[in-house]
């Protein structure tokens, strides 16, 4: 069961290639989304036991991870298919099966518990996205990946780095314990020696935190987000951090079972806050629409870290907040597709979506309020449950500092995203962009993010307490 | 620690300078090559007994830092006609004396690291100076080449400090190491390869149009 979550996509990566038409290989795809998100769904029915000796193990977080990447795949299954017909990105064939095979290593990350098999994962994730970014084969897409592979490659290769000090960490323990399995890691963390211990998670943060694009490791995250086609973005902006993410809860997750709580904590808070002011300094002003995704995906970053710093409740919040961001940001990346592909362009000069494009005009205002933290969409719950654990910690002014950047930053997508939606209709948009391959995705994670914001599933619920709890947290 | 490895870790960071000291694009990959063939052997050395892990992983290594990258990497000079690093953003001399640096800090902070064992000392400080000399060559050099070279550099010596845990990391998980490590720069080769074809040079410092306006 637990195999045949990344076996399954894999095969499908294999099979798309071996196809000369798009139709085919579209039908690989949603196929292998499709039962992808069976399969998943079975998981939540009845938990699936580990495999492989417990170096793959299906827990909350890693369901939490799973699941959004999942729903997240299968949405952009559909809109590729949509896509496709607009777009011809050269080396087609590769394109659908590089997109199944991060489906496959995303998957092996979330149900990876051995930290050797998460970055192999993690690597394998990196790579399957570079020559999605790459497909349009001109200057700009190639500088793009080109500062995407070397930040990543350097990132994962401190994490590699990070992951043998955890291992060198354990010398003292039994040689019953399997080394670098988290369940052991966890158990035995207070006798892992504390030094090692402190710099493998220093590593570990810089590593995948850089995947993640914390400020200030995150410079490729503009520039790739601005090249890489709006199905791919979309992935990265909500599957790929959250794979990272995961990889800084693993590391936490340890530390906080060894009793170091108090070291790791001021460090994730400094990166959360760092995170949110570059990404409201930078935010203002930006008038291409990818770019300022970017930016305020480096926002949703620092909001998960500072969460997860904080502890508490704020561990429930980040969990919740991982969910949000996902669904929100999918949402938006697709729409700025929409309006790529109507207008050729998602920078500042276009106009009057709102009556030319009318559907994706309004899923860019939802996603506008969703990915700022609006009521009534799941993002204000979430952060609203972080800034109260701020509040709970006795943070008062990191709190306040922290309310008015996510204000600063409210007001500048405000002013990029409505600037796009109001006036006369820019001459030369293409109406065919609200087809409905093309705002099925976007419409479904709209649909759940509101929900997430009305109420949130008693097994959801369920899943989102243990997670917070191997954190180190509480629910609220 | 035998002499043998002993003589093995001076000449990988011998290598390491060599890298530092050269403007020969050519000389750098048959560097790289050279100090991949150490490191293949250096399980050997490091654990005598024949088991199969070690004799795997010293083959492994041996096929994809040794032969397989230096040959891909030397493939990719020669498409792309490039011979030597022009205009490094730090001199030759000053990366070797930042290189010396480098070691010298990795040595003076090794003897502080709570150890497993004494014998590992010499495996760690290696393992420091690499990561590090792999760092001063990834962000001083302006060829895109050079940067896959400090990249390697950087992997090494990462390999270098698992090496430390060769027996109880189990094989497998060094065979996914290594492959990626072996994909990861195959695509950066790849990479490298259009950056030629459509600026007409190797230097990734031409790379500069996506920026804040």
């Amino acid at each position: 069961m637990l195999l045949a979550l990344a076996i399954v996509p894999a095969l499908g990566a294999a099979g798309a290639y071996a196809h000369r038409t798009t139709t085919y290989r579209t039908v690989w795809l949603l196929g292998a989304a499709a039962v992808h998100a069976g399969l998943v769904t079975a998981a939540w029915v009845s938990r699936p036991a580990p495999a492989l000796g417990g170096w793959l193990a299906l827990d909350d977080l890693g369901m939490l991870v799973l699941t959004i990447v999942s729903l997240l795949f299968l949405m952009v299954a559909v809109y590729t298919v949509g896509y496709l017909r607009h777009e011809d990105p050269r080396g087609g064939r590769a394109f659908v099966s590089c997109l199944l095979a991060f489906l496959a290593a995303a998957s092996l990350v979330s149900l990876s518990h051995h930290l050797g098999v998460l970055w192999v994962g993690m690597e394998t994730s990196t790579l399957a996205i570079a020559p999605l970014i790459y497909h349009r084969h001109d200057r700009r897409s190639l500088e793009a990946v080109w500062k995407y592979l070397v930040l990543s490659s350097v990132g994962i290769a401190l994490a590699l780095l990070g992951t043998f000090f955890m291992a060198t960490a354990q010398f003292d323990v039994p040689a019953t314990d399997r080394p670098l399995v988290l369940a052991d890691l966890v158990r035995r963390a207070p006798q892992l020696h504390p030094a090692w211990l402190k710099a493998a998670f220093v590593f570990l943060l810089a590593g995948y935190g850089t995947k993640m694009g914390l400020a200030p490791l995150h410079t490729w995250k503009p520039d790739t987000y601005g090249e890489a086609p709006s199905p791919v973005g979309a992935l990265m902006c909500g599957g790929l951090t959250a794979l990272a993410f995961l990889g800084v809860a693993r590391a936490t997750q340890v530390v906080a079972a060894a009793g170091l709580a108090s070291f790791v904590q001021p460090v994730l808070i400094g990166f959360g806050v760092v995170s949110l002011v570059v990404a409201a300094a930078f935010v203002l002003g930006q008038a291409d629409l990818k770019r300022l995704l970017a930016y305020s995906s480096v926002e949703h970053m620092g909001l998960l870290v500072l969460g997860l710093g904080l502890g508490g409740a704020g561990a429930y919040g980040s969990a919740l907040h991982l969910v949000n961001n996902a669904l929100a940001k999918g949402l938006l990346f697709l729409a700025v597709g929409n309006v790529v592909l109507a207008a050729g362009t998602a920078g500042g000069t276009v106009r009057g979506l709102g009556r030319g494009l009318p559907i994706t005009a309004a899923l860019l205002v939802v996603g506008l309020f969703a990915a700022t933290g609006s009521p009534p969409f799941g993002p204000f719950l979430s952060e609203f449950i972080i800034l109260r654990a701020a509040l709970a910690g006795g943070h008062t002014t990191l709190a306040l500092v922290v309310v008015g950047l996510l204000a600063t930053i409210f007001a500048g997508m405000a002013v990029s995203i409505l600037r796009v939606v109001h006036g006369e209709p820019s001459p030369g948009i293409r109406r065919e962009a609200d087809h409905a391959w093309l705002v099925a995705g976007p419409i479904t994670l709209a649909a759940a993010v509101l929900l997430l914001g009305l109420y949130v599933p008693a097994p959801l619920g369920d899943a989102l307490r243990h997670a917070a709890a191997a954190l180190g947290g509480t629910a609220p | 620690m035998t002499g043998l490895s002993s003589l093995l870790l001076t000449l990988v960071v011998l290598t390491d300078f060599v890298i530092l000291g050269t403007s020969r694009l050519s000389t750098c990959i048959r560097a790289i090559g050279a100090q991949g063939l150490l490191l293949a052997v250096l399980p050997l050395a490091l654990h005598p007994g024949w088991s199969l892990h070690i004799f795997g992983l010293a083959l492994g290594t041996g096929l994809v830092k040794a032969v397989a990258l230096p040959w891909f990497l030397r493939w990719a000079i020669r498409e792309a006609n490039v011979r030597r690093e022009v205009e490094p953003l730090v001199g030759f001399t000053t990366s070797v004396l930042l290189g010396v640096a480098a070691v010298g800090v990795a040595f003076a902070v090794t003897p502080g690291l709570p150890l497993p064992e004494r014998e590992g000392a010499l495996l760690v400080a290696v393992a420091l100076s690499n990561v590090l000399t792999g760092l001063i060559v990834l962000t001083s050099r302006r060829k895109a080449i050079t940067q896959v070279v400090g990249y390697l550099m950087l992997e090494n010596g990462i390999y270098v400090f698992g090496l430390t845990q060769a027996e109880r990391v189990p094989f497998l998980l060094e065979l996914g190491v290594l492959l990626d490590v072996f994909v990861g720069v195959f695509i950066m080769g790849i990479v490298v390869f259009h950056i030629n074809r459509e600026f007409d040079t190797l230097s990734s410092s031409r790379l500069e149009e996506l920026k804040e306006p």
